[in-house]
């Protein structure tokens, strides 16, 4: 998760007063430069081939995943089998792919979902202070208390009796916290701008001026926090899955896989090694252009440091 | 100084008294020590369940909020946590496996903060070199790994350096070797090569994270004008760095320390339970298999408790290398 010192937004806020023109001017110029770093565009192209490897992959297997290859039990790569078999002769490759939609899609409702929990609570507790805000901050260190984790495991006998998107939800509910500091933070300083106290004083309601100008002027480090999320979304349900608490049987994803497959890493190494390798590559990608844009952002946080 | 700690750990105490209780409520409302004794066949007489139930404090047709008091009223009078579904009681079980984790844990922990820092600090001061590419790399694709996936490579490693060698000389499975006979030293060594391994998942992954956020803290201090004060009033160029640089560079560290202990103590469990040991991540699971509410909430108590005291260790390294809190 992203988390950043506070002077990390004001290069963009101060572009945004020299552009004049709203928040566009700063997204060109975020944008440029994160595309100026080649590590967004290995990120950028992998997760792109991902995506739609996903979705046009299983178009080219030439597997069911859940058929049994009577005459290939637990066999090793080969042209009939790019990935290798199970014990049960189900074929690795079809199997991966399943899993790989079911985790790209819980981390791309998951880690954006977080985002915006803690782009809103953030917002919300720093722009309107006083009690609220002692109660929401509060409540962010209370749920900082217990490892999001361990609330997940004791969660999961609901998830078992609900579905998989019962799980997406709690991984949004329960990653959002550092997040939410951080942009309290931040609206606390915008706050007290110029441009915010004049829409105060000619009448624009608290709410409107946490989404036009408040939301905007953050946006830069909610993206950072979006992209970043969707790995460690990624990662924690794998984590989840493999102790058997994340997604349940008739649903597969890369979690599961490696579950079945670790067992006989040593033996078998292509149940366990395929499907790692694809969800380190996925989540590496994701989390590549993260920092790229997190350079582009904040000039003081690496590449474009003197 | 004084003030500051008392302050923070007052206010860490009540926070762990709120997420125990909290835990209380989450575990009574998501587990069902009922379901051990239904569909049984003969079936068992409402009253055996209802005795069993009572006796562990868990019956459902008890308000929750009367039994979460029960819980804590027996806590604070007995410094007792209910017994579990096996009928032992839960501090005992804690107290049994509080070892295995804590050894890991404080090893690990430890390790990974240090080893952490000079990475960080070395990254930082050797910007762009080679050491600071390969370090930067290496911590993307360690971060990018779930902590099971690095379990099981190492694992698979380990095999294959135990086959080449032809003996058994890295053991991993489990915490210690079950029937090995010979003194206290032959246990030690035999404790300390079943510790090799999570120790390194441990330290690989909290080493990922801190070098990461320390290169950056320090980067930032390294363009501070103080350290050129430092530098051209005649200091070298390393005790510029140390005194002046990683002191300061620290001060944010231990704020994010406290943050990722939560992260810490997930790996932890993780590493356990990859590495079969028993230990409190495989009480948690157990817990909830078994439904069994008071172990699991005995485990967040655990828990929460651990987060306390870091929390207050992070706050003392914050206000000792920090002057401005001590005023």
């Amino acid at each position: 998760m992203a988390v950043m010192g506070p002077e990390t937004v004001d290069v963009a806020i101060e572009d945004d007063h020299l552009g004049g023109g709203g928040g566009t001017v700063v997204r060109r110029g975020v944008l440029r430069r994160t595309l100026s770093a080649p590590q967004a565009w290995i990120g950028l192209i992998v997760i792109a081939l991902v995506v739609v490897w996903a979705i046009v992959g299983p178009w080219v297997a030439r597997w069911d995943p859940t058929t049994t290859d009577v005459f290939n039990f637990g066999a090793g790569p080969s042209r009939d089998h790019w990935f290798g078999t199970n014990d049960i002769g189900q074929d690795i490759y079809a199997q991966t792919l399943v899993g790989l939609r079911k985790s790209l899609v819980i981390g791309f409702i998951a880690g954006p979902g977080a985002t915006l929990i803690a782009g809103v609570v953030g917002a919300v507790s720093g722009y309107v202070g006083g009690f609220w805000d002692k109660v929401i901050v509060w409540f962010v260190d209370l749920m900082l208390v217990l490892p999001a984790f361990y609330i997940l495991v004791l969660l999961s006998p609901v998830f078992k009796k609900l579905s998989w998107v019962a799980m997406v939800v709690a991984l949004a509910v329960l990653s959002w916290m550092v997040m939410a500091r951080v942009v309290r933070g931040q609206t606390m300083s915008i706050k007290e701008r110029d441009f915010v106290k004049a829409a105060r004083f000619m009448g624009v309601p608290g709410w409107t001026i946490i989404r036009r100008h408040i939301l905007p002027n953050v946006a830069s480090l909610l993206i950072i926090d979006a992209t970043l999320g969707v790995g460690a979304a990624i990662l924690t349900e794998s984590t989840l899955s493999y102790f058997g608490f994340g997604v349940q049987a008739p649903d597969v994803s890369l979690g599961t896989l490696l579950a079945a497959g670790s067992a006989s890493a040593v033996t078998r190494p292509w149940l366990f090694v395929f499907p790692a390798a694809i969800l380190v590559v996925t989540v590496l990608a994701t989390s590549l252009v993260g920092d790229a844009l997190r350079d582009a952002v904040d000039p003081t946080s690496g590449a474009n440091r003197d | 100084m004084i003030g500051f700690i008392a302050k923070r750990l007052v206010n860490y105490v009540i926070l762990a008294v709120i997420a125990t209780g909290l835990g209380y409520l989450l575990a009574s409302a998501t587990l069902h020590p009922i379901s051990k004794f239904l569909g049984r066949n003969p079936p068992v007489s409402q009253d055996a369940i209802d005795a069993a139930l009572d006796k562990m404090g868990v019956n459902p047709e008890v308000p929750v909020l009367v039994r979460l008091k029960d819980w804590a009223v027996n806590l604070v009078t007995h410094g007792s946590l209910g017994t579990s579904t096996g009928g032992r009681p839960v501090t005992e079980e804690i107290a049994a496996r509080a070892s295995t984790s804590l050894r890991l844990l404080i090893i690990g922990t430890l390790l990974g903060a240090i080893i952490g820092v000079i990475v960080g600090v070395m990254g930082a001061i050797r910007q762009y070199k080679a050491f600071d590419r390969t370090s930067t790399y290496a911590s993307f694709v360690i971060t990018a790994t779930p902590t099971f996936v690095i379990a099981v490579i190492l694992m698979i490693l380990a095999t294959n350096f135990n086959k080449l060698v032809g003996h058994q000389v890295i053991q991993f499975t489990g915490e210690y070797t079950a029937g090995l006979s010979g003194g206290f030293w032959t246990h030690f060594g035999d404790r300390a090569v079943h510790l090799l391994l999570p120790t390194i998942v441990l330290v690989l992954t909290s080493v990922a994270t801190y070098s990461r956020y320390q290169r950056s803290a320090m980067l930032d201090v390294l363009s501070a004008d103080y350290i050129r004060t430092a530098r051209s009033k005649g200091r070298t160029r390393g005790s510029a760095m140390i005194r002046h640089g990683v002191r300061v560079a620290l001060i944010p560290m231990s704020t994010f320390f406290a943050y990722s202990f939560g992260l810490m103590l997930t790996g932890a469990s993780v590493t356990e339970l990859v590495f079969s040991w028993h230990g409190m991540g495989e009480y948690l699971l157990s817990s909830i298999r078994n439904n069994d509410i008071n172990a699991a909430t005995g485990t967040v108590l655990f828990t929460a408790v651990l987060v306390l005291i870091a929390g207050t260790l992070a706050d003392v390294v914050y206000a000792a290398l920090d002057p401005r809190v001590r005023v």
